[in-house]
């Protein structure tokens, strides 16, 4: 008897651990707010105020998200991460989605068992120094100080770089972006590398911004985007669709403001299913077919989140570049809306 | 009389697994033990049914895969090309260096403390009442960030040490000069120490598995040879006490056998230091020791000696007033007193909480990732971990590696401490 209870109670925990795993979609929906894995703090990616608002770049994605299942950008609860901590956050559940300045890699596809659904983001690693280090190049960097975030792709990115160029460094890693600023700042070390997006983001927030470059060097390809679990194909639909959804709007031109207009007005069928108003895409989804314009009509289409947060003009100051969509010689690109 | 020894032969029933003392306990300690076993078996089934859901396999063959990333301080050769369990051992040994001269220095400081916390000077007892009730009480993370605050931010940059053309010619000073005859040179980043070179050094063996530095191994059996032949002279300098009552001179001989076979071998191996000297953004040459490692020495000495400091004064007053009453009517002065009375018997309290303490401080060097002290904690839990995603496995080793090291330093200090208990004759 006693062994019939043990594999009974071993079935209900595999049962039960099954479960878990799919479904987050509905899991979403139960629970009314959609739980999402952002950054500690990176002014223009992710960053809480002093009220404790998020606001960002990569925040307005996970407000999107939230918009198209729930209706309302505020049913979102963000969940500060580390970049040790990201992925076990994610894959234990703790957290629905990851929207977080996390590179794609094979590795992480693969053996980490995550998906990968867009990229939001194309960046590169670079490195920051100060303008009387008198540096104008990474490759005159021998022998320097570097400081540089553990648990992340830059790590084995930096020993590639200075072994291919044959120079030396002193790392010294650091928890978090924050400890890296404070080191970086009090001269613990010379640089300060980590991807481009991110060091202009450090900049922006440092009181003598102007005192510090970042060298022209891009040494790796970071595509940065959201991230969710392996095997849950549903949900990373919805991800990368209210993701598509927001670049077909900017395409389209619908933005936050004319979403309403756009709907009522336009004779464009990829626009009209994309807004809900003719066929039923929301629903294969498994959402209301209004979810992609609430979306847009919540956070505005990729430009205008990208110009709010992080454009020129905002303290990061970032180009479109790679950003720019491919009508416009960049790489943001959305499959078909049909 | 007989009847006594007569148990009844009755047979044995099931029965009696339940209502017979003799065989109750038995039956309990199995039941417990069956539900243990389950209870475990559940628990490592449902790890392994949850790693197969999320389609990871439990193995540790990532350890043999290229680590690729860079370790600031390796006491043992380490590029980024190495293993992930190159990276783990260089980890380990950055454990151990810490916890090994952590615990020195926390035994000296703790037992001076703990004595001068009894002392009858009333301002030396209570500033040593200040400094153990300061450092134990707050948390020892606190130290340790303070102490590496206070390095990397009150030292120079290590530019205030260059001389340039232009101040040559006006005749100024750099702001910063190295100290120790300038062979030591303090910057923001860490201590510049000369670190020793041989012209002809021994060179290196090959063992397949590990490398062995000939030269440095060399050194340390010409060292231990030098001790064990001291002790032998010293050996039958008491010999020759005991049977004649005449110590023969010995200072001479120790000097001798200790240090000039050991000078020879220096001097014969062309030992030269190496002296650091500021080159592009850091002292090159030399040996860097980072502050992370200064500063969570220096926490973790001041923070476990003030708790070994209350251990030894527990010690010591646990030893009765007789004893040392008793010392000086024989007239012993105190500092004699304590060294060959009071010290010996206090031990057998002392050693048994030390042990912990040595434990604590071991575990407590884990702390060093917030100064970016990459221990084991930081390359095998740190990014090793992280690189890999290998969560449970890494987790699972490092905590075993842990236990290994702990129980290690308690059985030798039991061993230690079986060797000054009381030996009843």
């Amino acid at each position: 008897m006693k062994k019939s209870v043990f594999f009974g109670a071993l079935a209900a925990t595999t049962l039960v651990s099954g479960m878990a795993l799919a479904g987050t979609l509905d899991d979403v929906k139960a629970r009314g707010e959609l739980l999402c894995g952002s950054n500690t703090g990176l002014t223009g990616f992710g960053n809480p105020d002093a009220s404790g608002n998020w606001s960002g770049f990569d925040v307005d994605l996970c407000r999107a998200v939230a918009a198209a299942v729930l209706g309302d950008p505020n049913k979102v609860k963000f969940i500060p991460t580390t970049g040790e901590t990201r992925f076990t956050a994610l894959q234990s559940g703790e957290v629905d989605m990851l929207a977080r300045n996390s590179t794609w890699t094979a590795s992480r596809d693969s053996e980490l068992a995550l998906d990968f659904v867009a990229v939001n983001y194309y960046d590169g690693q670079g490195f920051m120094v100060k303008k009387d280090l008198g540096v104008s190049s990474a490759k005159e960097l021998d022998g320097a100080t570097v400081c540089i975030q553990t648990g992340t792709t830059t790590e084995l990115n930096l020993a590639d770089f200075f072994k291919q160029n044959n120079i030396t460094y002193q790392p010294v890693t650091v928890a978090d972006d924050s400890e890296a600023q404070r080191q970086y700042l009090a001269g613990a070390c010379d640089a300060y590398t980590t991807d481009a997006s991110g060091l202009a983001a450090s900049r922006a927030t440092m009181p003598d911004a102007d005192n510090h470059i970042i060298l022209p060097e891009i040494i790796s390809k970071e595509p940065l985007g959201p991230v969710v679990r392996h095997g849950d194909n549903n949900w990373g639909d919805v991800v990368r669709w209210t993701y598509y959804a927001l670049l077909i709007a900017e395409e389209k031109g619908i933005t936050k403001d004319n979403v309403e207009e756009v709907l009522a007005s336009s004779t464009d069928e990829e626009v009209k299913r994309l807004l809900g108003a003719s066929g039923d895409m929301g629903a294969k989804f498994g959402l209301d077919n209004a979810a992609f314009k609430n979306a847009i009509a919540a956070v505005g289409n990729y430009g205008e989140i990208f110009s709010r947060n992080i454009g020129e003009g905002t303290t990061i100051n970032l180009a479109r570049g790679l950003n720019a969509l491919w009508t416009q010689g960049g790489l943001q690109y959305a499959p078909p809306f049909r | 009389m007989a009847m006594a020894t007569d148990v009844p032969k009755d047979g044995f029933r099931l029965s009696m697994l339940i209502y017979d003392t003799r065989y109750r306990s038995y039956t309990i300690q199995l039941v417990v033990l069956v539900l243990f076993a389950l209870a475990v078996a559940w628990l490592l089934n449902n790890t392994v049914q949850n790693l197969a859901a999320r389609g990871k396999e439990f193995n540790y063959a990532f350890l043999w895969q290229r680590a690729g990333y860079d370790i600031g301080q390796q006491l043992i050769p380490y590029t980024n090309d190495s293993t992930h369990f190159r990276a783990l051992l260089v980890g380990l040994i950055n454990t151990l260096v810490v916890a090994f001269l952590g615990c020195i220095f926390a035994t000296i400081l703790g037992v001076v403390v703990g004595v001068l916390r009894l002392s009858n000077n009333w301002l030396v007892s209570r500033l040593m009442t200040i400094y153990v009730e300061t450092f134990r009480n707050v948390p020892l993370l606190l130290w340790i960030l303070l102490s590496y605050v206070i390095l990397s931010e009150v030292t120079p940059l290590p530019r205030d040490f260059r001389v340039t053309d232009e101040m040559e010619a006006a005749g100024e000073a750099p702001n910063a000069s190295m100290i120790l005859f300038d062979t030591v040179a303090v910057t923001n980043r860490g201590t510049n120490i000369p670190s020793p070179l041989f012209e002809r050094g021994l060179g290196t063996l090959d063992l397949g598995f590990m490398t062995l530095n000939l030269t440095f191994w060399a050194v340390v059996a010409v060292i231990a040879g030098s001790v064990f032949v001291n002790r032998r002279i010293l050996a039958s300098a008491r010999a020759a006490q005991a049977a004649t009552g005449l110590r023969p001179v010995t200072w001479w001989k120790s000097i001798l056998v200790l240090f000039a076979p050991v000078i020879a071998l220096l001097v014969a191996m062309g030992f030269h230091l190496e002296i650091p000297e500021l080159k592009g953004f850091n002292f090159a040459g030399g040996i860097l020791v980072a502050h992370s490692f200064t500063a969570l020495l220096i926490a973790l000495t001041l923070y476990t000696a003030a708790f070994i400091a209350e251990i030894v004064r527990a010690g010591i007053q646990a030893i009765s007033r007789g004893q040392s009453e008793a010392a000086f009517a024989l007239g012993l002065r105190p500092n004699r007193t304590m060294s060959l009375i009071i010290l010996p018997q206090a031990l057998r309290v002392i050693i048994p909480p030390l042990i912990s303490q040595y434990l604590n401080l071991t575990k407590n060097t884990s702390l060093g990732i917030a100064v970016s002290y990459l221990d084991l904690r930081g390359t095998l839990g740190g990014i090793t971990l992280n690189q890999t995603g290998r969560e449970l496995e890494c987790m699972l080793l490092m905590m075993l590696i842990y236990l290994t090291i702990s129980l290690s330093i308690s059985t030798v200090m039991n061993l230690y401490n079986k060797s000054v208990q009381l030996k009843a004759r």
